[in-house]
């Protein structure tokens, strides 16, 4: 089958097929980013916490008016709240485990801070979140400890948080940074300029930040019970009874002190499927928007290519009439549709690449956005082809059907 | 003439209903999909206090030096206390405010109908705030310089509080308890939440229920009432966390501060004055770099902080591109449609037709399309508009709203961007040499 009466034919009809390559070209583009946003999307939330996230409950409450003065008494007197806390969701029926925590993954306040390797903070700094907690709170998170230890209940301090524990355990990552050859266990850093020896490594602890970063899995332990009027609680329930648990301990913490305060939705007492669920629902509008704008535009290019094929087809019908007299069969008539087709699809989709890249490259500037991988654009490219032999197989098919007799008319 | 032009291309356009239906359609979406975004977007950067926010501005001034900046040597976008406070004492602008975010309790009292703690939204303020603001009192007024230094006991309630505590009406006078202490009620606001929060630059964002109660700036700073929002340190340093006593003292960043200039002159010479105190302090040796303060309007200041976010940004673009798609396909569309009728348009110049009666022809019957298209993009926008809060956070989604104005700028982009890609497909047509296709063919 040669091209050049093809291209003849096309020629004829320049700003149409210019057209269909430009529709195509643009939708290429569009689809293609379109497609990479979600790609990213849907890893973000994919991403592992690190925690065992099955059966895990985060508490989060307030006791009013506790005011942020730092005398021994005031914080006493928390710290005898949490602890009578602590003790009353340990021992409810569906509960585990539960611990002391400043923060729990993705989704809640925290600080951080820099730990390096030198006590004037020169040279390497690791950037981490600080998870103050006590003892239990490794085990209950569900945390896998690769090197080191866990720590015992003597090592838990109290007061008003700050980073200056004596014993800590970090992330795999913060080992990695601070001791590239995996010597990590048994050292001292320096957190902010306070000392800490290393005591423990657990492979993945994402920090409490939903938004992407270089330091998103840079988190440390901290042995310390805060006491602050905000106190939270992470709470691992037996084994499928997560919505009991949740029941439960609201009862009893209400029980114990109905002077609290768990606005939500931010506080209260939440499953951790939850909280991811509300995490990531931001990321799941973007996939839907995304996905519902690129399934549109392919609809459309499609209806382009359909309507703009069945107008050659009428225009053409006399010149199919001839070719069939003079020989052709009909599956040589589809095949011509095709190859028109495939011709100016190809041409879209080359055009169309080079506009997606360059899309790309207009949002990285613009909008926080990573290069598009060529993956990207091959896959954007088989989809643009894939979807012009589609739409053009309906035209070809009535194009096909057009009998020899039709060559012999004079209208 | 236009009647019959009208009912010609109406004639022609039910001819082939596929493809009218077709075209309709696809200009419904891309107008309805363009609008919906445009319409978060206007939502979103519309701004909070038109009438007054080029006189407001944002000072920062660089208390880190040059280890710490942002990018484009950007100093911090708040203040600590030592200069915060430096800036209130030496009093330059119009009119000046230092903020803080507090989230105290409100303690059940014997009067209150609600018995249990409620949790409140507020800040802590001087008291040219409300003035400086354009806030409006229904009862009452704010505080006064002497009340700010003193400090007193005195609070401004938002309507929403003064409904839930004292059931409505005049308060001002009545006894309030937030954390332990009592406050005096001075004033009473209209509920006022003006989207984005501009005043807080920490975190100027949307959302919120809008601030609840304001308590004098001393006041909150006496009773050790914590700063309810992020702060920032310098890098190297370690955060003072809930220790509210060590953050007041340290460098760290946690402080909003506004200013009102009243014209140019006043601007400049704030600027000076910015500058001379970063000079000053250079000279104590406290800092030990030149002097690289920002002073920003609101409007600018909003822009700076990206207050659109960038996702929404995105699906504006791609929002846009579907619309140029879709135009780009109606021209395709108009083009094999009106050539089509080649041997009725030869007919009709045969018969006299100029060829501007078949350029108005084929116009009106792309505006017909247009027309049908828009009212298609209306019904899809208002659709749209409603459900945007499915797949945008909350705070966002809120702020698209349907007026009158944007349902009629639907419906004018559909019409001229059908018109528009009707342009070429109509000169063609025109082109048509009548000789060509009224010979049998």
């Amino acid at each position: 089958m040669t091209v050049h009466p093809i291209l003849a034919a096309l020629r004829r009809h320049k700003v149409a097929v210019l057209l269909i390559v430009l529709q195509i070209a643009l939708t290429l583009a569009i689809v293609a980013n379109a497609l990479f946003i979600i790609g990213q999307h849907i890893q973000r939330m994919e991403r592992p916490t690190g925690a065992d996230e099955k059966d895990l409950i985060w508490v989060l409450q307030q006791w009013p008016g506790l005011s942020g003065g730092d005398d021994v008494a005031t914080l006493e007197k928390i710290d005898a709240l949490q602890r009578t806390d602590l003790e009353i969701l340990r021992h409810l029926p569906d509960v585990q485990d539960a611990a002391a925590s400043t923060s729990i993954p993705i989704l809640s306040g925290f600080s951080g801070g820099h730990i390096t390797l030198n006590p004037n903070q020169q040279g390497l700094s690791v950037h981490a979140a600080y998870y103050f907690g006590d003892q239990r709170l490794r085990h209950t998170l569900g945390l896998h400890l690769i090197a080191g230890r866990d720590f015992d209940a003597s090592e838990i301090r109290h007061g008003r948080a700050k980073a200056d524990s004596p014993a800590i355990i970090v992330s795999k990552p913060v080992a990695d940074a601070l001791f590239p050859n995996g010597n990590a266990l048994g050292q001292t850093v320096y957190q902010d300029g306070s000392p800490a020896t290393i005591v423990g490594i657990v492979e993945r602890l994402q920090t409490p930040k939903w938004a992407d970063s270089n330091w998103a899995y840079n988190s440390v332990l901290e042995p310390f019970r805060d006491d602050d009027r905000w106190s939270g609680y992470v709470v691992r329930a037996r084994p499928g009874r997560v919505q009991a648990a949740i029941r439960e301990a609201r009862k009893a913490l209400l029980a114990v002190n109905p002077m609290r305060l768990m606005p939500e939705p931010s506080a209260g007492v939440h499953a951790f499927s939850e909280i991811r669920a509300r995490a990531y629902r931001q990321d799941r509008g973007m996939v839907l928007l995304m996905s519902v704008i690129s399934a549109i535009l392919l609809c459309v290019t499609a209806a382009g290519i359909v309507g703009l094929t069945s107008f050659w087809v009428g225009q053409r019908t006399r010149q199919i009439g001839v070719r069939r007299a003079l020989g052709a069969r009909k599956v040589d008539i589809l095949r011509y549709f095709q190859l028109e087709n495939l011709l100016i699809a190809g041409g879209g989709a080359v055009v169309g690449a080079l506009f997606a890249v360059g899309l790309n490259e207009w949002l990285m500037t613009h909008v926080e956005m990573t290069r598009l991988p060529l993956s990207c654009v091959a896959l954007g490219v088989l989809v643009m082809l894939t979807l012009g032999q589609a739409a053009v197989l309906v035209p070809a098919q009535r194009a096909s059907n057009v009998p020899p007799v039709v060559a012999t008319r004079s209208v | 003439m236009f009647g019959y032009h009208l009912a010609l291309a109406v004639r022609s356009l039910r001819r082939s209903p596929g493809l009218t239906a077709l075209m309709m359609l696809t200009i419904g979406f891309g107008v309805a999909a363009s609008m919906t975004m445009y319409s978060v977007v206007r939502g979103l950067s519309a701004d909070p206090i038109p009438w007054k926010s080029s006189q407001l501005f944002v000072p920062q001034v660089d208390m880190w030096g040059p280890g710490d900046r942002g990018p484009g040597g950007e100093p911090p976008v708040a203040m600590d206390y030592a200069d915060a406070m430096a800036l209130m004492r030496q009093h330059r602008a119009t009119r000046q405010s230092a903020i803080y975010a507090i989230s105290p309790s409100a303690m059940p009292t014997g009067t209150s109908r609600n018995r249990s703690p409620i949790m409140l939204d507020g800040y802590a303020v001087y008291g040219e705030f409300f003035p400086m603001l354009d806030v409006r009192f229904p009862y009452g007024h704010g505080w006064s310089a002497q009340d700010d230094a003193a400090p007193s006991p005195v609070i401004v309630i938002s309507d929403k509080l003064n409904q839930q505590v004292f059931g409505g009406g005049n308060s001002v006078g009545k006894t309030i308890e937030l954390d332990d202490h009592d406050y005096r009620v001075v004033g009473v606001i209209h509920d006022w939440n003006p989207q984005p929060v501009f005043y807080d630059t920490i975190n100027p964002g949307y959302g919120g229920r809008g601030p609840e109660v304001f308590v004098p700036f001393q006041q909150a700073i006496a009773v050790n009432m914590v700063n309810a929002s992020w702060d920032g340190c310098k890098k190297g340093t370690s955060d003072p966390n809930a220790d509210f006593v060590r953050l007041r003292q340290s460098d760290c960043v946690w402080i909003s501060y506004m200013v009102e200039l009243d014209d140019a002159a006043a601007v400049q010479r704030y600027r000076q004055y910015l500058d001379d105190y970063a000079s000053e302090q250079q000279k104590t040796g406290r800092f030990d770099w030149a002097p690289n303060n920002r002073l920003r309007d609101v409007p600018t200041f909003l822009d700076y902080r990206q207050v659109v976010p960038g996702n929404i940004r995105v699906s504006l673009l791609v929002a846009l591109g579907l619309l140029i798609v879709c135009l780009v396909n109606t021209m395709g569309l108009l083009l094999a449609k009106f050539l089509r009728r080649s041997g009725e348009i030869g007919i009709r110049r045969a018969l006299g037709a100029s060829r501007t009666a078949i350029h108005a022809q084929f116009l009106i019957e792309a505006g017909v399309i247009g027309v049908g298209g828009g009212v298609l993009g209306l019904l899809f926008t208002i659709v749209g508009v409603l459900c945007i809060g499915q797949v945008l956070p909350a705070a966002d989604a809120e702020l698209a709203h349907l007026d009158t104005p944007l349902l009629m700028l639907t419906l004018l982009t559909a019409v001229i961007a059908t018109l528009l890609a009707g342009m070429y497909p109509t000169f063609r047509a025109a082109r048509v040499p009548p000789a060509w296709h009224l010979k049998a063919q």
